[in-house]
């Protein structure tokens, strides 16, 4: 065993940057699920995102193009979903499984000319003096710039949802729509927009995977990301900062898991007759959001604050 | 045209009007193939499909493939076999070890129709199973491995802990061990075949500890991505990911399953196929490797292609004694050479190498 | 202006023709997409929607299919029309499949037709604890039954992984991630020579019969009912909400469990990691083309089944490619879920004045 090989500030900056494509989709997803819609769909959008996103890319060789047609790609899948449940009022489960399931296959589909090739090189800012810092320049001011839009995006939805009016009348509309609607608002339209901005970012969050995480495109290889970010939701309780926590658990599990058996601490525990698999290190995040669930609700008036009212349910005027 | 006809052959096959293709005098050859990822996973999937247009390029109008991918290993492999041995392919090659009962149930019921499973071990007198030496490839990767790390810690990125995975990582630490004394294998499990994100940050993590090469017993191109970002070195698996690794890339070692296939279905053509087990290596030309890079130095270059000639003469065999086990106990004697049975279920890691099988 | 006005009652004839039209509606648009790939949209429609009824061996692979799709669906259906929303289904399929191989494994050297029941009571006892988890905690703690059910699903997936590749490893089996196979009495028995449908086809059926009942002649099924469209008068005519929901979860966990110990003793004979292939998922959407009616789902089921079928015999005859069988599967889910608008409303025109 060789723990002295796992370098905290290396662990700090791979989860950093592990947990950028969940904090994008996640965030979006959060004022999406704050405006009373739950699009479990995340998962095609992203992956509609990636291959946009690398399409783009690679075609005008620029990243900053495929981060905007990333986007475009991930809004226009959610606006599908959109149309469907606030329109045709189908059933926003089903409908977003549904989503899951068409946006993988269209990605496969798009995808297949881009296989196998590189897209254009996205490297991390050199900020003058903040860089060269010793262990500060390295753990926080050396990233892309994508990452540092993703910290950013957070903060603008926490101003959004908590001073704007708004971002007032978005949570009215997730809270009760029957009664925002009586007071004028409109209501399918700002979930709409909601569902919109929930699939850019869900977009942005795919083009990061295949532009620079992984980089490159290959069909399925959002493998489940877009599913965790539906679990940083609940276990940021819809708050805004609390994304950035999430996102940084989740991407870090995973890199903690990597860095662990790579210095044989599970060889270690193993030949002590612990078997300690991978598998249960990678479960703790989701029963820790379970336990954050469970806290955050038993507290019926304080749980009222958090989780939209309306999550879920369809919405017509008539009805 | 011949599209066309074909498929409305295979729509009348389908419908269970079989008597309409014998009308054909000269019919082609039916080949089938049931892959379990993507054919676009630029690994194992997509060198089989390689194998499968290569049948194409040689036979021509002799041969008429087809193919159904991402088949997962379970329920529904079993119908995808029988549904193709059903629409009259004459030889189904089943290209995961997991179709192993299906594919052993599916050539009970046809016993006309000859399969073709990769990597398994069940036979009959209508199924055949085929693998490659990967080992030997592995053999001379870790030699350029041994020579080119100057850190003297090479990345290792494991799937599952089966012998073929454990194979892989012993010879090709005993070859790195044998021209670097000092070397070292980190050892990282994905428990996936394919999942490019963790294998980036797989890659990611052990160039962190220290490696500055990298293998990879997984299917996607996602390591070799970020050992160019990185600036080290890796290997390619399955197949050329030069285009992800231009400079990175030392070299790849190639399943090429074309000249098998190309074989089997010549052999079914003249009527001379039987059930056989095969496993080839760099003689049958199973093994492949990609272009050295011309960052090897032209010694090591020389030495890497010296183990292959030898391999592929068969006077060099990468478990040839003494080897120990990982506690010591003495595995092969001095001259020994490792029987292909304790290869196929290898189960222990070689002396060196730290770290315990997940059990 | 258009608006839509809610029908009081669903007519028949509209509820009989909307699925019909959403099935045209996809052939005509997967076609274009199969046109656009360069394959004949006739031969590719056909090959999908009506070679598999056809063949003998397809049509008995399709009951197969639709097996798990809708013993699930069946299950979730109660829960849905309660506003009880199980989506981790697909959790407690992989813990039945689960805990009924255990029981299969423990006496993999010890034969006895006591062996299957046994299984299948463990599938259905690990498919319902499961489920009992965001039950409990829905009742006691208020938490959001849709998040805790969803989370449980990863879990489930990591705890099958390690299962396979540990305790319940296949000693013999050269260290690879799956069980020993299962003798032949944990095998379901097979109901017609040659195929391989097994007795869980049966005992869907059955199932699909008892729910038809349950929900249409029993107390619970009218609670259930009066619980999701009116709450309130639920409470007051003494239903309690919390033991509905608690019996509703139980239900669908139970009948999701049991669905994985039939794929496992039935098509597949050992346990393998690739034992979710996300039925619990599609069973969602099941239930909602079924319009949660337990024949509704039987026929979704079917539907589903085909294309699957359908989808991969399109392949191999005719060379299209697996995403666009998934996108055309996407379709023709979008188009009968939008569909059911019409069933449920009308389109009226507003009047000037009236609001």
């Amino acid at each position: 065993m060789d723990l002295s090989a796992i370098d905290p500030i290396t662990l700090f900056v791979g989860l950093v940057s592990a947990a950028t494509p969940l904090l994008f989709a996640a965030i979006g997803e959060l004022v999406v699920e704050k405006s009373g819609v739950l699009n479990l769909g995340v998962e095609g959008m992203m992956i509609i995102g990636a291959v946009c996103g690398f399409a783009a890319a690679t075609t005008a060789g620029s990243s900053a193009v495929g981060f905007v047609a990333g986007a475009a790609g991930g809004a226009a899948l959610a606006l599908l979903f959109g149309v469907m449940t606030q329109y045709f009022l189908t059933n926003q489960v089903a409908t977003g499984l549904a989503l899951t399931l068409f946006g993988l296959g269209l990605a496969a589909l798009i995808g297949q000319p881009f296989t196998g090739i590189k897209p254009p090189p996205f490297h991390g800012l050199d900020i003058p003096v903040l860089s060269d810092l010793p262990v500060l320049g390295r753990m926080f001011f050396r990233y892309d710039i994508v990452l540092y839009l993703g910290v950013g995006l957070i903060a603008l939805v926490w101003v959004f949802l908590n001073r704007t009016r708004t971002g007032l009348i978005l949570r009215a509309v997730g809270e009760n729509h029957d009664a925002a609607h009586s007071l004028g608002y409109p209501v399918v339209k700002i979930r709409l927009a909601a569902i919109a901005f929930g699939g850019a970012c869900a977009g942005v969050g795919g083009s990061y995977l295949s532009l620079v995480r992984v980089p490159q495109w290959t069909e399925g290889m959002t493998a489940g990301t877009g599913w965790i970010a539906l679990a940083i939701v609940v276990f940021a309780a819809w708050k805004p900062w609390r994304i950035l926590l999430g996102a940084w658990l989740f991407g870090g599990v995973t890199i903690l898991q990597l860095n662990l058996q790579a210095s044989g601490f599970l060889s270690w525990l193993q030949s002590l007759g612990i078997p300690m698999q991978a598998q249960y290190l990678s479960m703790t995040p989701y029963l820790v959001t379970i336990l954050v669930l469970v806290v955050i609700s038993a507290d019926r008036t304080r749980a009222a604050l958090n989780a939209p009212g309306c999550l879920g349910r369809s919405f017509t005027q008539s009805g | 045209m011949t599209i066309l006809r074909n498929t409305l052959v295979a729509a009348a096959l389908v419908l269970g009007f079989g008597a309409a293709a014998q009308a054909q005098d000269e019919e082609p050859v039916r080949v089938g193939f049931i892959y379990v990822g993507p054919i676009g996973d630029f690994g194992w999937s997509y060198q089989h499909d390689q194998g499968r247009l290569a049948l194409e390029e040689t036979f021509g109008e002799a041969v008429e493939t087809s193919y159904v991918e991402s088949v997962p290993e379970g329920a529904d492999a079993e119908r995808v076999l029988r549904q193709m041995a059903q629409a009259g392919n004459d030889i189904i090659f089943a290209t995961s070890f997991g179709y192993m009962n299906s594919v052993v149930n599916v050539a009970k019921q046809f016993p006309d129709v000859k399969f073709e499973h990769a990597t398994g071990y069940q036979r009959a007198d209508n199924l055949a199973t085929y693998s490659s030496r990967f080992y030997e490839g592995r053999h001379v990767i870790g030699l350029i491995a041994g020579r080119m790390t100057k850190s003297n810690v090479i990345g290792y990125i494991g799937s599952y802990p089966i012998p073929e995975v454990i194979r892989g990582i012993n010879a090709a630490y005993l070859a790195a061990k044998s021209v670097n004394p000092d070397v070292q294998f980190r050892i990282v499990w994905s428990n996936t075949w394919f999942d490019p994100a963790l294998e980036a940050d797989a890659a990611k993590t052990l160039i962190e500890q220290g490696a500055d090469v990298l293998m990879q017993h997984t299917d996607s191109t996602a390591a070799m991505t970020i050992a160019e970002e990185q600036g080290i070195f890796a290997f390619g698996q399955a197949s050329n990911m030069a285009n992800f690794g231009p400079d990175a890339q030392l070299t790849a070692i190639i399943d090429n399953w074309a000249p098998y296939y190309i074989q089997r279905v010549q052999e079914v053509m003249d009527g001379t196929w039987s059930s056989t087990d095969t496993w080839g290596g760099i003689g049958s030309g199973m093994v492949e490797f990609a272009d050295l890079s011309d960052k090897i130095p032209a010694d090591v270059q020389e030495e890497a292609r010296t183990a292959m000639e030898a391999m592929a003469a068969g006077t060099l065999h990468p478990f040839t004694g003494p080897i120990n086990k990982q506690d010591g106990s003495p595995w092969l004697k001095e001259g020994e050479v490792a029987d292909d049975a304790t290869l196929l279920g290898m189960n222990f890691y070689v002396e060196g190498i730290e770290g315990v099988i997940p059990q | 202006m258009l608006r839509l006005e809610p029908r009081t009652s669903a007519s028949p004839l509209v509820e009989a023709i909307t699925p019909v039209g959403a099935v045209i509606a996809t052939m005509v648009a997967g076609g274009c997409l199969f046109a656009l790939l360069g394959k004949n949209p006739f031969e590719a429609i056909h090959m999908i929607f009506v070679a598999p009824l056809l063949d003998p061996y397809s049509r008995s692979e399709m009951l197969i299919k639709a097996t798990p799709l809708v013993l699930i669906a069946l299950g979730l259906s109660f829960g849905f029309r309660a506003g009880v929303w199980n989506i981790g289904a697909e959790g407690q399929y992989v813990m039945g499949g689960l805990a009924g191989s255990a029981v299969a494994l423990a006496f993999w050297n010890v034969e006895g037709a006591w062996l299957l029941p046994l299984m299948v009571l463990a599938g259905m006892a690990g498919g319902c604890l499961w489920a009992m988890i965001p039950a409990v905690l829905k009742v006691r703690f208020n938490a959001n039954e849709i998040l805790v059910s969803l989370m449980l699903v990863y879990v489930a997936g990591l705890f099958l992984s390690a299962m396979v590749s540990g305790p319940l490893k296949d000693p013999q089996g050269f260290n690879f991630p799956q069980s020993r196979l299962f003798h032949d009495s944990a095998r379901l028995p097979v109901l017609l020579e040659g195929s391989r449908v097994h007795v869980g086809v049966l005992v869907a059926l059955a199932a699909v019969v008892l729910a038809q009942v349950l929900l249409h002649r029993h107390m619970f099924g009218f609670n259930v009912r009066l619980l999701g469209q009116a709450p309130r008068a639920a409470a007051f005519s003494g239903v309690n909400a919390n033991r509905l929901t608690v019996i509703c979860l139980a239900l669908s966990g139970s009948l999701a469990g049991l669905a994985g110990i039939f794929e496992v003793a039935g098509p597949i004979g050992q346990l393998q990691p690739s034992l979710p292939v996300g039925y619990g998922f599609t069973a969602i959407i099941v239930a909602f083309l079924g319009r949660l009616s337990p024949i509704g789902i039987l026929l979704a089921g079917l539907v589903m089944a085909l294309t699957y079928i359908g989808g991969e015999t399109a392949q191999f005859a005719l060379g299209i490619p697996k995403a666009a069988i998934s996108v055309f599967q996407g379709m023709l889910l979008f188009f009968l879920l939008a569909a059911d608008l019409l069933t449920r409303y009308r389109i009226a025109r507003i009047r000037r004045g009236v609001v």
